[in-house]
């Protein structure tokens, strides 16, 4: 049973708000990479649960689109199937857990391993979209610096890395540079994940609620990942097959099965991994 | 020749109270100026205006550029003022913390520079960064340790490692010594002294200490009120003074 006819206008947000937020989006696909402000409304949920990529899944559904949640990469946790009754609830619209059915997918920290095509719209969650935060905490001079193109302190960050760690140790919110212009926070994902964000067919959009900013992705777009000459960027995963499907190629998390030190791995992406199981592939932990 | 830095007619004021007015002089390649006054007299609002923090009420700083010769910093684009900042200019901060990245180890520190201008070879980075730690007496083993391990004539030390590390040619320094205790003090002119003298720096010292303009500066302006009253060589207004006022500031100097 819907709600969206006597108690909610479709997809939750009135359409003024959907049209402050889609100009925003326009604004974003222009200028790659670029934060856009965007006047944030509360949502019923927390800060951090994803109210940023709610609001922009809002303005872009349609009645017709069939809509795909994961967090982490799984469609059944917590975030993903709030998420997802919400949208059912208040836009009615078709939810699926496969990838290639989906026409609008929501995703917390990855990106499906199918690849993606043309007339899909990936929608992240976002939880601080400026890269150079941790580095510089004015906010007006991180705005300066990215209007002015001054990225040296983004090599700083991965200099502290090696100079500590030996190599760049950082794993996930891997800074990019997109059509050699901004440097951009591609949210949380896997640096795994990067070498997916440039020239993917689909469109890439990014929402952050709290920190009121958009930005985005078109399709067919150049992403470099940050490296030095002498340490060039490298897609880490843990070095294992999946234990259900014995997937070589995707991102696994490894989960702790007993208090003797047993563990597993497996893809963080339940899609894949089932359809890969329906398909007849079995990992050396599968029942 | 031409000067490095001609600064004609600066002037810059708070509402109705003068933070400096009408300040002009010319510097040249290789001269250390000293700029000395009292508290509140104008020093670090002329050494913002010439360094392009602060833009000044009126006035022009004329830097004679690498690439396309004299230039009017003031009217430039802030984007080519910037780059100045990080190429061919340089400011010492009197307090270290506010020069230094403290979250960042020595070595990230003193590589910044470099990566702001392009370099993305770690392994070049690191070297240079530990060269330059080498030339202001910091430990090669302190590379990776964090500014706040460091004591506060290290860090200072350091924050000019950071400056000088791309060759700069003109250096703003705004009480480089101040809080530090004598013998630190004494170390560190000597280090920067050395430094001025091997590469062939430019520099602008702003001070209240007649010692370190005496030791560095070839030439001194003395400001009272926003004005400058008395400008020479340092030797002549330090021996000699014939303003008033820089009479009762050379009287003033405790002697031991």
């Amino acid at each position: 049973m819907t709600m969206q006819n006597d108690a909610y206008n479709f997809a939750y947000l009135d359409e003024q708000t959907k049209r402050m937020i889609r100009r925003a989006i326009l604004k974003g696909l222009a200028i790659p990479g670029y934060q856009v402000p965007f006047a944030s409304r509360e949502m019923p949920m927390p800060y951090g649960w994803g109210t940023g990529g709610v609001q922009v899944s809002a303005a872009v559904l349609t009645p017709e689109d069939t809509f795909k949640v994961i967090d982490q990469g799984a469609d059944d946790t917590t975030n993903a199937v709030s998420i997802r009754t919400f949208f059912e609830r208040t836009a009615g619209v078709a939810t699926t857990t496969t990838t290639r059915n989906a026409t609008v997918i929501q995703t917390r920290h990855r990106i499906p391993e199918e690849p993606l095509t043309e007339g899909q719209i990936l929608v992240y969650q976002v939880p601080i979209p400026e890269p150079l935060r941790f580095l510089e905490p004015r906010e007006s001079e991180t705005r300066k610096m990215h209007s002015l193109e001054e990225y040296g302190l983004m090599h700083v960050k991965l200099y502290e890395d090696i100079a500590r760690h030996g190599h760049i140790a950082t794993s996930y919110a891997y800074p990019v540079k997109v059509e050699g212009r901004y440097v951009m926070d591609p949210s949380p994902i896997p640096k795994f994940d990067n070498p997916k964000l440039g020239n993917m067919a689909a469109i890439q959009l990014f929402g952050a609620g709290r920190e009121q900013r958009i930005y985005a992705l078109p399709p067919y777009t150049q992403v470099v990942s940050l490296d030095f000459e002498d340490h060039p960027f490298v897609a880490s995963k843990a070095d294992h097959p999946c234990g259900m499907c014995g997937a070589e190629d995707s991102y696994l998390d490894e989960v702790i099965i007993d208090d003797a030190g047993g563990r597993m791995f497996v893809c963080s992406d339940t899609d894949y991994c089932e359809g890969r199981q329906t398909a007849g592939h079995k990992g050396k932990d599968a029942a | 020749m031409t000067p490095l830095l001609s600064v004609q007619g600066i002037t810059k004021r708070y509402g109705h109270h003068i933070g400096c007015a009408d300040v002009s002089f010319d510097l040249y390649p290789g001269e250390v100026m000293g700029i000395v006054g009292e508290s509140g007299s104008g020093k670090s609002t002329l050494l913002n205006c010439l360094a392009g923090h602060m833009t000044p009420d009126a006035g022009q700083v004329v830097f004679d550029t690498r690439a396309d010769g004299p230039r009017d910093t003031v009217t430039m684009s802030e984007p080519a003022r910037r780059m100045l900042g990080r190429t061919d200019w340089a400011f010492v901060h009197q307090n270290a913390r506010d020069g230094l990245r403290m979250g960042v180890s020595a070595g990230g520190n003193v590589g910044e520079r470099l990566m702001a201008v392009g370099a993305r070879n770690y392994g070049d980075i690191r070297a240079q960064a530990t060269d330059w730690l080498g030339r202001v007496e910091i430990d090669a083993t302190r590379v990776d340790d964090r500014p706040t391990t460091f004591s506060g004539g290290m860090q200072q030390r350091l924050q000019i490692a950071r400056n000088l590390v791309t060759g700069p040619r003109l250096v703003f320094m705004d009480e480089p010594t101040g809080g530090l205790d004598v013998s630190v003090q004494a170390r560190l002119l000597d280090l920067l002294r050395g430094l001025v003298r091997d590469m062939g720096l430019s520099a602008i010292i702003v001070t209240h200490d007649l010692a370190v303009v005496r030791l560095l500066a070839d030439r001194l302006m003395v400001m009272k009120s926003g004005h400058v009253v008395e400008a020479g060589l340092t030797d002549q207004v330090l021996d000699d003074p014939q303003h008033a006022y820089s009479q009762l500031l050379v009287s003033s100097v405790l002697q031991v």
